[in-house]
This record gives C-alpha cells, structure tokens and sequence, in this order.
C-alpha cells in the first residue's frame, strides 16, 4: 500500500477545498436556510405535524441529506474530472498506485468535504429549529456512508463525463428529482399507494428514511432494510469503479 | 545486458483504428541520454506513455530496470520519471505544494533539503510560493521538470523538454541533463531540434510512421552516415562538366562558377586525387575548395524521406 500517496492526493484535495472554503461552505448553507425559513417556518406552520414530528424538524434529516448527497456527487465529480480536463492526470497513471489508492484518496477527501458541509448545515439547523437527536452515532454512521457511497457514485460520473455539461447532467437530471422524491418533504405514507409502491424503487428514500430514523426513532422503511440498501448501492458503485479502472475506460488512451 | 528500459515488438492501435507504433524494439542503456527524433505524429509521445503507463499497449513487452510496466507497476513506475510535452499544471497550486505533491504520490518521505536542491537547480526556488498561473511558460516547463526529479527517478523521459524555451534557457537545461547523468541517472528525449540531440546526445533513435528506423551511437551514425562535400569554385565559369568527369559524383554550380562534389568519408577511397588529377587535365583553374561535413539533421531528413 502505498500510504504517502493516498496521504498526497487526499492533502492536494483537501487544501483545494480549504482555498476555496467561502463557496464551498456558503452557498449549500444558504440555501439550506432558506429551505428551513420557507419550508420550517412558512409552510410548516400549516402543516404542523408529520408523524408526531413538527414539520420543520422533520425535513431537517432530508435537507442535511440533500446537500450532503449533491455536495458528494459534485465534489468527487469534479475531483477527478479536473485532472483529466486539465491533463495533470498523466501524473496520477504514472505514478506508482493502485486504483483503490487513487479512489481512496480521491473519494476519501470528496467525503470528508461532505461530511463537514453536511455537519455545518446541521449545526445550522439547530439555530431554526428545536432538534434532539435520538441515535447520535447512528446519525454519523449513516452520514459516512452516505458521503462515502455518493462519493464513488460521484467519482464515476467524474471519470464518465467528456464535458462540464456532462458533469452537471447527472445531479441535476438525476439525483435532484430523487432527492426530492424521496421523501425529503414528506412522509412516504402520505403518498397514494400506487406511488408508495413506486418510491421503493428511489434509493434516496432508504437513505433519507434511515437518516430519520436516527434523529427521531421512527422511519418510513426499516432501518435495516435501509442500511442494507445503502450497503448494496456503496457495492455496486465500488463493482463499477473496479471494472472502470480494469479497462482504462475513459482515463487511458 | 538487457538495458534499463526494454521494449519489445510494442505495438499501439488507437481506439480509432489508428496504428500508432508498429512493432518497436528498443534497448535502452543504463545511464545513456537517448534522443528520440521524429517528425510530428511520429509516435514518440505515445512510446513514452506506453512505457510510463499512461497509455495501455495493443501488443508487446516492456520493462524497466528488470519490471514489468504492466505486471510490476510499482517497481517499474518507482523508477520513473516524465516531464510530459504539453504544459500540464493545475494553475491554482504553488510551485513548492505542486512538486511535494508529486514526491508524496510517487511514495517517497518528504525530504525539503531535496526540493530545495531541485528547485535551485532548476532556478526556480525564489518562486517557490508563487502559484502556477504567475509563472511564465518557461517557468511552468521547468515545474514540470521539478516534479519529475522530485521523487530522484531512475530514468527520466523528457517530451521536448526545450521547445518554447529559449537559448539561455535551452542550455541551462542542457546543464541539468548532464549533471543528472553524471548521477547516473538514464535519460530518454524527443526533440525537434537537432542540434539539441547533436549537443547532448549518446545515441540518438529516429522514429518516423510508427516505426523505429534506427538507434545509432551519435558519432557513429555521424561518421558512417555523414557525408562530406566538397565545394570547387573556378576562375572561369563552367557551361557543362567535362566528359573526362562525368564518373565522379559532382554537380555543376547554377552559373557554373563552382562544381559540389559529394564523397563519403567511409569509402575506401574518397576520390580526390584522382578528381583533381582530371580537373587539372580538363585545364581547368581552381579558385577555392571548401569542405563541409553533413549534420545530424541532414541525416535526419534524408532518413524520413527515405521511409515516406
Ligand atoms: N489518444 C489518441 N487517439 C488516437 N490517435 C492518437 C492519440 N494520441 C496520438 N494519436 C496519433 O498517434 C500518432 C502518433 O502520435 P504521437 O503523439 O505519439 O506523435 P509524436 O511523435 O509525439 O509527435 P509530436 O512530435 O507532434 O509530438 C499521431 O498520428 C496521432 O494522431
Ligand atoms: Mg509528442
């Protein structure tokens, strides 16, 4: 294992991300805000309650999860997407490391960046909205393996896509509906049944409603079944990255 | 011996179809600078990314220092070093955190008395903390330098390392790449210039449509494929060469003031004697006779024309 190496790539991230740590840290914050003021404030005061909750508690665990997926998609995208547009990538295939080490480093520094965002807007919650937190270490867990699992599936797109739209297509095309049909807003048994049976196919749904779970001891789906799910998506993008790195697709000539 | 670096019947089709490198072998030797020569597209930026591992070979074997690039990255890649052709740098980095970085990923301890020693060699130091986007090209070609001695490979490929650098510059880098092979380090260069092979070089290869058409000592090749050239100019100008002369190798001047006569210094004789033996009994009057050696590049583009 080649331990300096993974140490390198993930500083060299980590330092860029702390260069430009003013947009990376505010603008998810931001508008996390105002989804808490126009969400929490303005219509939850109609709402009232979802399942025993106050409603502008009950979408924190969904809106944390919303940046903290977006911000690991987009963070792990552009990771490795930079260096191929950039070219520097030829140093990286030079250089003596293994592919679980560039993904280590890489997806390891996307998921730190992350988690941190995911954890400051958190704290940021707390300032709008009166939040305890059932299962503390539960919380956590779930949020590295969310950062981790939407790290790769970032890092895949990163390699995937030939141009900056490309590199957009995907969370905007994709993971925003399923954020936002996945129950970040309301509580799945509100749907009609057919759409319920619908929404099992989202995972966001498994993360979001096990991310509840955490914060308040009640979800839409088993807790089980959604650590499951999250363990089968973290595999299956890691089976993904194995046979992208076996083939050289997209990143050798 | 087998040589450091060994490559052996490689050959690379880009995924377009495009048959890059046809079947090239190569023994490189320990601690020689080898320049690579070649006509634009020639193959020699993909030769160097297959051996580096930037690009994966169609068919063929090569190693470094004994192993395997595909087998044995680790060790083979360890010993590697490769300053690439275009200016590849992340601009928003410092010049200091950039060749650190490159040290780290190649698994070495960080040593700064290292760094500091390659970047003043490379006149680079008092810029250390300037961020790539503020250096000059020059400058950025020089951090591409830096970052592949950062990690003291072995062998060490430079892609036109001179090209947009200019003549002080040229030979600054010139003095680098002969005190690194003063340190044993091999190192591997294309060029455009052929003065540059001509300068530094111990063997030089010409690489021309995917084929490797020769690896020849430099002074070898000068002596055996040089030709010399003999100048004759005359008091009275020439309408046609007589046809007691009309066996040797000569070519009548435009106003037919001056005669070229073409030898090679290899034969067994050069024919001299005997031509101004001739030229004597033609009656006519020499003025001046010069004689000029042909250079690398006259080698050079008589081989790829060849091959066209
Ligand atoms: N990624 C690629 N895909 C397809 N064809 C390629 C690729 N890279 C290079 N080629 C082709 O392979 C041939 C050799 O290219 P290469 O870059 O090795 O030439 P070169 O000798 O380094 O030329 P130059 O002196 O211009 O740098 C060229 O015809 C080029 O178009
Ligand atoms: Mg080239």
């Amino acid at each position: 294992m080649n331990l300096q190496a993974i140490l390198a790539i993930y500083k060299f991230e980590m330092v860029r991300f702390f260069r430009t740590i003013a947009q990376s840290v505010v603008s998810p914050v931001l508008s996390t805000s105002l989804y808490f003021v126009v969400f929490g404030a303005a219509i939850g005061s109609r709402i009232q309650q979802v399942d025993g909750i106050s409603y502008a508690a009950f979408i924190v665990p969904g809106l944390v999860m919303l940046s903290v997926l977006t911000q690991s998609l987009t963070n792990a995208a552009f990771g490795i997407y930079f260096p191929k547009f950039i070219g520097t990538i030829y140093e990286i295939l030079s250089a003596p490391v293994s592919h679980l080490e560039i993904v280590i480093g890489y997806v390891g520094a996307a998921a730190t960046k992350s988690m941190i965002i995911g954890l400051i807007i958190l704290a940021t919650a707390f300032a709008f909205v009166d939040l305890h937190i059932l299962h503390p270490f539960w919380m956590l867990s779930f949020l590295v393996l969310t950062c981790l699992s939407f790290s790769l599936f970032g890092f895949i797109i990163g390699i995937w896509a030939k141009s900056f739209e490309q590199l957009n297509l995907v969370p905007m095309l994709i993971v925003t509906p399923l954020v936002f049909l996945g129950g970040s807003f309301y509580s799945i048994s509100m749907l009609p049944e057919f759409w319920q049976k619908v929404t099992l196919f989202n995972p966001v749904v498994y993360l979001v409603s096990g991310f509840r779970w955490s914060f308040f001891g009640q979800a839409d789906v088993g807790v089980g079944i959604s650590l499951v799910m999250i363990v089968v998506f973290l595999g299956l993008c890691l089976a993904v990255i194995g046979w992208i790195f076996r083939t050289g697709y997209r990143l050798k000539s | 011996m087998p040589g450091i670096v060994s490559v052996t019947d490689l050959r690379k089709v880009y995924d377009g179809g495009f048959e890059a490198l046809k079947g090239v072998n190569l023994e490189i030797r320990k601690g020689e600078i080898l320049a690579l020569l070649g006509p634009n597209g020639a193959g020699k930026t993909t030769l160097i990314s297959a051996i580096c591992g930037i690009t994966t070979p169609t068919s063929g074997v090569i190693e470094v220092g004994g192993h395997n690039v595909q087998t044995d990255f680790r060790a083979s890649r360890s010993l590697i070093g490769l300053v690439p052709q275009e200016i590849t740098l992340e601009p928003f980095e410092k010049v200091l955190n950039a060749v650190r970085f490159s040290r780290g990923l190649f698994g070495k301890k960080a040593d700064e008395a290292y760094l500091e020693k390659v970047l003043r060699q490379l006149s680079l130091w008092d810029k250390k903390d300037a961020r790539i986007k503020e250096l000059s090209g020059g400058m950025k070609r020089r951090v591409l330098i830096a970052k592949a001695l950062s990690h003291e490979p072995r062998v060490l490929f430079l892609d036109e390392p001179t090209a947009g650098v200019d003549v002080d510059l040229r030979k600054e880098m010139w003095a680098v790449v002969r005190a690194l092979k003063a340190d044993g380090v091999t190192i591997i260069l294309t060029t455009h210039y052929i003065e540059e092979a001509e300068a530094i070089a111990d063997r030089v290869g010409v690489i021309a449509n995917g084929e490797l058409l020769l690896v020849e000592d430099k002074v070898k090749m000068m002596e055996q494929m040089g030709k010399k050239q003999m100048r004759i100019e005359l008091q009275q100008p020439l309408d046609e060469i007589p046809q007691s002369m009309a066996h040797y190798d000569l070519v009548r001047g435009e106003d037919g003031s001056f005669l070229i006569y073409t030898y090679d210094t290899q034969g067994e004789r050069t024919g001299i004697t005997s031509l101004f033996a001739d030229i004597a009994k033609a009656g006519l009057v020499l003025k001046d006779v010069q004689t000029s050696q042909s250079t690398l590049e006259d080698i050079f583009v008589d081989l790829v024309k060849e091959d066209a």
